[in-house]
């Protein structure tokens, strides 16, 4: 292994100029002549725009122009992803407007918006708007939407506010297998509703060059690519060549700044209107009310098994709240990555799930760090847990008398998926290991000792990411492919430019991938540069999620090199007039084998750019390759997450005192970013399982809108981490690398949550939601206690 | 419009704003020193934490007017034009203590302020301190190490100067 090669930690190339404030977010761009925007917000959940009256804003103060609905008449922003019904019709997909049309759907739904010298006069100005609303009942909840007689969030373009009811799997062929069951374990549960939360707001400038007719838009976003296209050839309907999408540094995503905002299209239209630059930043309240949300599920299960506790069967009644609107990825979340997900690490060989998609007055709902498999590990893994309590049977043995054997790969699943590698056993015995798993009792009753429930809990965990095959994807109702792009770019004195379709927001690709680069070509990371997020720079890009960056992006740039290095031993054949089969390229030097003959790569580049001596009748001059991957299939990382909590019963105080995860991502490039990445990974399932909350009340306002009121996880609520990797390579691709983005938030939800429920089972506690809050966990001791009182 | 005047990372600066400037609009805006962020509307995050006279400050939690005259310290001062990284920046890069960078300024800032009063803190003292400074990145695992990390060379280094 090189000291800048794969699988060394190495530093960050990005961290100087974020440590030294000289990092470039968007909201640090500012264009000359530049103008600000302030949406105009609705503050009801459901009501009719009987009017607008923007006489006042419009002569207030520096406002330069005011738009409503009515003057931005444009496409609907689109959904990027269509689900059939289970009788085969398409979903119901109501019209999304950038500024409202005679409705208001959500609090917080666009309204008007604007542009002033300054910010403060645009907000100030809004304070002059007068919106006429016919308040209208709303429904916040998927459960009471699809009630009879529930508001109607779009009328007759969602009857019953459904989207679709699709269904995976032969319902009667599974209700078979639950006649031979000796054992029925069934569960309800809710994955909570969850804001993403990213430290930087989103924003967008909107440019409009008056002399080319060109548009630019500056956005917050995780894929400048895929808003090019969904904005210009669905809203705006403006083409390619005109329009120029930048994502410069951006603060964090995980996943909220995938999707085409209505902000990024407003800006970019207004530019236009009033020929001048245009910038929007969202303040944190904003963020609430408009970054798309996450995960709220609610589920149903029940798991048949023999008498030996083998699963034999298992059925999932899902209905998964959409929001208003459906975002970019929205459909495609409880479906095709959550339902495919629910063979989970075991053999269960029947599997039925159904899900309905429900609108309701809320934000909309969308892909949130894990998306889908997060939902589909937190229901197997709560389940599974409670199937061993209710047989009395080891948890950890009932997962290993179910596991997929090592030696079963390729797995093909019943719900779809053929996963291609992996070794649950071995992930779980070493998690077992690292969070001294036997000892526990002893730690429990130490903890007794000080008058503290102590518990523990397991998940093990598989999820399927490097999104992924287009052919697969398309056939599933995909409206894109989702492919990578790489340029390899070798200038004249041999250093390196790699302009890539992945985005990084907080990944470190500008290290990760030159890794790549310096272990291929065998050159120091100062020669080499990872560009990225600009549609002008970057021939196409379909950007980062999904945890696709290094097995799909990194694979583009795999390929690319690879035309490099052909291409570069050709060039060093001639210079070394010797047969280009004869050539080896190793540590950066072309050789002849049998021979003393050597040229450095650094010579070869200067010859394609200077090719005075250079055989022009089989080689074009220069040094620069293209490539397009599209993956064979996903990639398949899993493994075994053990938290250890105690409780204060007097408080209903939870603290995690043990995070272990050991995990599968396939080969490990830089160790210490891929330790990083699980890290964050956990800090958000401990969140989601203990403290974070996004709530609406009956009228559909959010009473969880600020850090004031939605509990981001601090410092002081987390341990120190045992992270460890445990590798099987994934079998179709050629570094052999699966994905660590989302690894963290998927595996450890129901192991946070089967350890709160482990310490409260000797005071009688059978069941907690998330957020398993100290209020929430007092009540339930409380209740516990009465219970027993009364028998 | 009042005019403020105070010295930033060393410079003399001053400007006319309104009553109602944040001081965080005031170093973004009018002295264009974006390395100050602002994540939040409440002051719970810590992105904007600057040093305002030697102790940290959320520059969104003060008003220009009121830091008229003091000495201010942003991200951008600590390495200053010779880019020789302050020990605790130097930490966070060797520790893995940022991800996407946008809370690193302020947590940089609070790190040193922390360090300044109490040399050698327990991940515990750590951990407490954080409370006003939110990372969404990094769990927080690798920001302790960088901040135990930092405090240990700044005490090397004071010793070196003394």
């Amino acid at each position: 292994m090189s000291a800048t090669g794969i699988g060394a930690s190495v530093k960050r190339k990005e961290d100087f100029r974020f440590l030294t404030g000289r990092g470039n977010y968007t909201d640090d761009i500012n264009q000359p002549n530049q103008t600000y925007a302030y949406i105009l917000r609705s503050p009801h959940a459901h009501a009719k725009i009987k009017g607008i009256d923007t006489t006042a804003a419009k002569s207030a103060p520096g406002v330069v122009a005011v738009f409503t609905g009515e003057d931005m008449q444009v496409g609907s922003i689109p959904c990027g992803w269509g689900v059939n019904n289970k009788d085969g019709s398409p979903m119901n997909e109501p019209f999304h407007p950038a500024l409202a049309q005679g409705k208001v759907r959500h609090v917080g739904d666009q309204v008007a918006v604007i542009i002033a010298e300054t910010y403060s006069q645009a907000k100030d100005a809004a304070e002059l708007i007068e919106v006429d609303y016919e308040e209208l009942p709303a429904v916040t909840n998927s459960e009471k939407a699809i009630a009879p007689g529930a508001p109607l969030v779009h009328d007759d373009a969602a009857p019953n506010n459904m989207c679709y009811d699709w269904e995976l799997g032969d319902e009667a062929e599974v209700d078979a297998e639950f006649k031979n069951a000796a054992h029925v374990v069934s569960i309800d549960l809710t994955n909570n509703r969850l804001v993403p939360n990213a430290m930087e707001p989103r924003a967008a400038i909107g440019d409009y060059n008056t002399g080319t007719g060109e548009y630019t838009l500056y956005t917050t976003s995780q894929n400048p690519h895929v808003i090019r296209l969904l904005m210009g050839a669905f809203v705006l309907q403006l083409p390619e060549h005109k329009l120029r999408v930048v994502a410069p540094d951006v603060g964090g995503g995980f996943g909220s700044k995938i999707y085409h905002y209505a902000e990024e299209a407003i800006v970019t239209w207004a530019a236009g209107k009033v020929r001048r630059p245009i910038k929007w930043t969202a303040e944190r309240s904003e963020s609430f009310l408009s970054d798309a949300h996450g995960r709220d599920h609610i589920s149903h299960a029940d798991l048949a098994l023999d008498a030996d506790g083998k699963f034999l069967g298992l059925k999932v009644y899902t209905k998964a709240n959409m929001g208003a609107y459906l975002s970019t990825f929205s459909t495609c979340v409880p479906t095709y990555l959550y339902a495919t997900l629910l063979a989970g690490v075991y053999t269960t060989p029947k599997i039925y799930v159904n899900v309905k998609a429900i609108f309701t007055n809320t934000v909309p709902v969308d892909a949130y760090r894990g998306a889908g498999r997060p939902e589909a590990t937190y229901l197997l893994e709560r389940l599974v847990t409670k199937a061993a309590k209710q047989l009395g049977m080891d948890q950890v043995a009932i997962r290993q008398k179910n596991f997929i054997p090592a030696d079963a790969f390729p797995y093909q699943t019943p719900v779809a998926l053929q996963y291609d590698s992996g070794d649950y056993e071995a992930t779980l015995k070493k998690a077992m290991e690292l969070s001294k798993w036997t000892e526990f009792p002893k730690r429990k009753a130490e903890a007794a000792s000080r008058g503290k429930l102590r518990g523990i809990g397991i998940s093990t965990y598989v999820e399927a990411c490097g999104i992924a095959p287009s052919a697969v994807v398309g056939s599933l109702g995909a409206r894109a492919g989702l492919f990578e792009s790489a340029n390899v770019r070798v200038h004249p004195t041999g250093s390196v430019s790699i302009y890539t379709g992945s985005h990084s927001h907080g990944q470190g690709h500008e290290t990760t991938f030159a890794q790549l680069v310096s272990e291929t070509l065998g050159i120091p990371l100062e020669n080499i540069n990872i560009e990225h997020g600009d549609t002008n720079r970057i021939a196409f890009g379909m950007g980062t999620y999904g945890s696709r960056s290094l097995a799909v992006g990194g694979e583009a740039i795999m390929k690319a090199l690879g035309k490099v290095v052909d291409k570069a031993s050709k060039i060093a054949a001639h210079l070394m007039e010797a047969s280009p089969e004869d050539v080896e390229f190793k540590d950066g030097k072309f050789t002849v084998a049998g021979t003393d003959k050597e040229v450095d790569f650094g010579t070869v580049a200067l010859t394609a750019y200077v090719p005075h001596n250079y055989p022009h009748e089989t080689l074009e001059p220069g040094l620069e390759e293209n490539a397009f991957y599209d993956p064979m299939n996903f990639t398949y990382p899993g493994g075994c997450h053990i938290c250890e909590v105690e409780i204060d019963p007097d408080t209903g105080t939870t603290q995690v005192v043990g995070m272990t995860a050991v995990d599968d991502v396939g080969r490990v490039i830089n160790p210490m970013i891929v330790e990083g990445q699980i890290h964050g990974g956990l800090a958000q399932g401990i969140g989601q399982a203990l403290l974070e909350a996004c709530e609406y009340d009956d009228n559909g306002q959010l009473t969880s809108g600020s850090y004031m009121d939605y509990c981001m996880p601090r410092a002081d609520n987390l341990p120190d981490f045992k992270a460890a990797t445990e590798t099987t390579l994934c079998a179709h691709n050629s570094l052999g690398v699966k994905g660590c983005g989302e690894v963290g938030a998927i595996g450890s939800p129901p192991a946070v949550i089967n350890a709160v429920l482990d310490a409260l089972h000797d005071v009688g506690v059978q069941d907690i939601s998330m957020p398993a809050t100290p209020q929430k966990i007092w009540q339930a001791i409380q209740a516990a206690a009465v219970l027993a009182a009364a028998e | 419009m009042p005019s403020v005047s105070m010295t930033v990372n060393g410079k003399q600066v001053s400007g006319t704003v309104e009553p109602r400037t944040l001081l965080v609009q005031f170093i973004r805006e009018n002295l264009h020193l974006t390395g100050t962020h602002v994540g939040c509307d409440t002051s719970q995050c810590g992105a904007c934490v600057v040093h305002v006279d030697g102790a940290s400050v959320k520059s969104c939690a003060m008003l220009a007017v009121e830091a008229d005259g003091s000495t201010v310290t942003t991200i951008e001062g600590l390495a200053g034009n010779a880019d020789v990284l302050h020990p605790m920046q130097e930490a966070f890069r060797d520790n893995h203590g940022l991800q996407c960078g946008f809370c690193t300024p302020g947590m940089v800032m609070s790190a040193i302020d922390l360090v300044n009063n109490n040399p050698t803190p327990t991940d515990h003292e750590i951990r407490d301190w954080l409370e006003g400074n939110i990372c969404r990145c990094t769990g927080y695992h690798n920001i302790v190490k960088s901040i135990a990390a930092g405090a240990a060379a700044m005490k090397g280094q004071k010793a070196a100067a003394e």
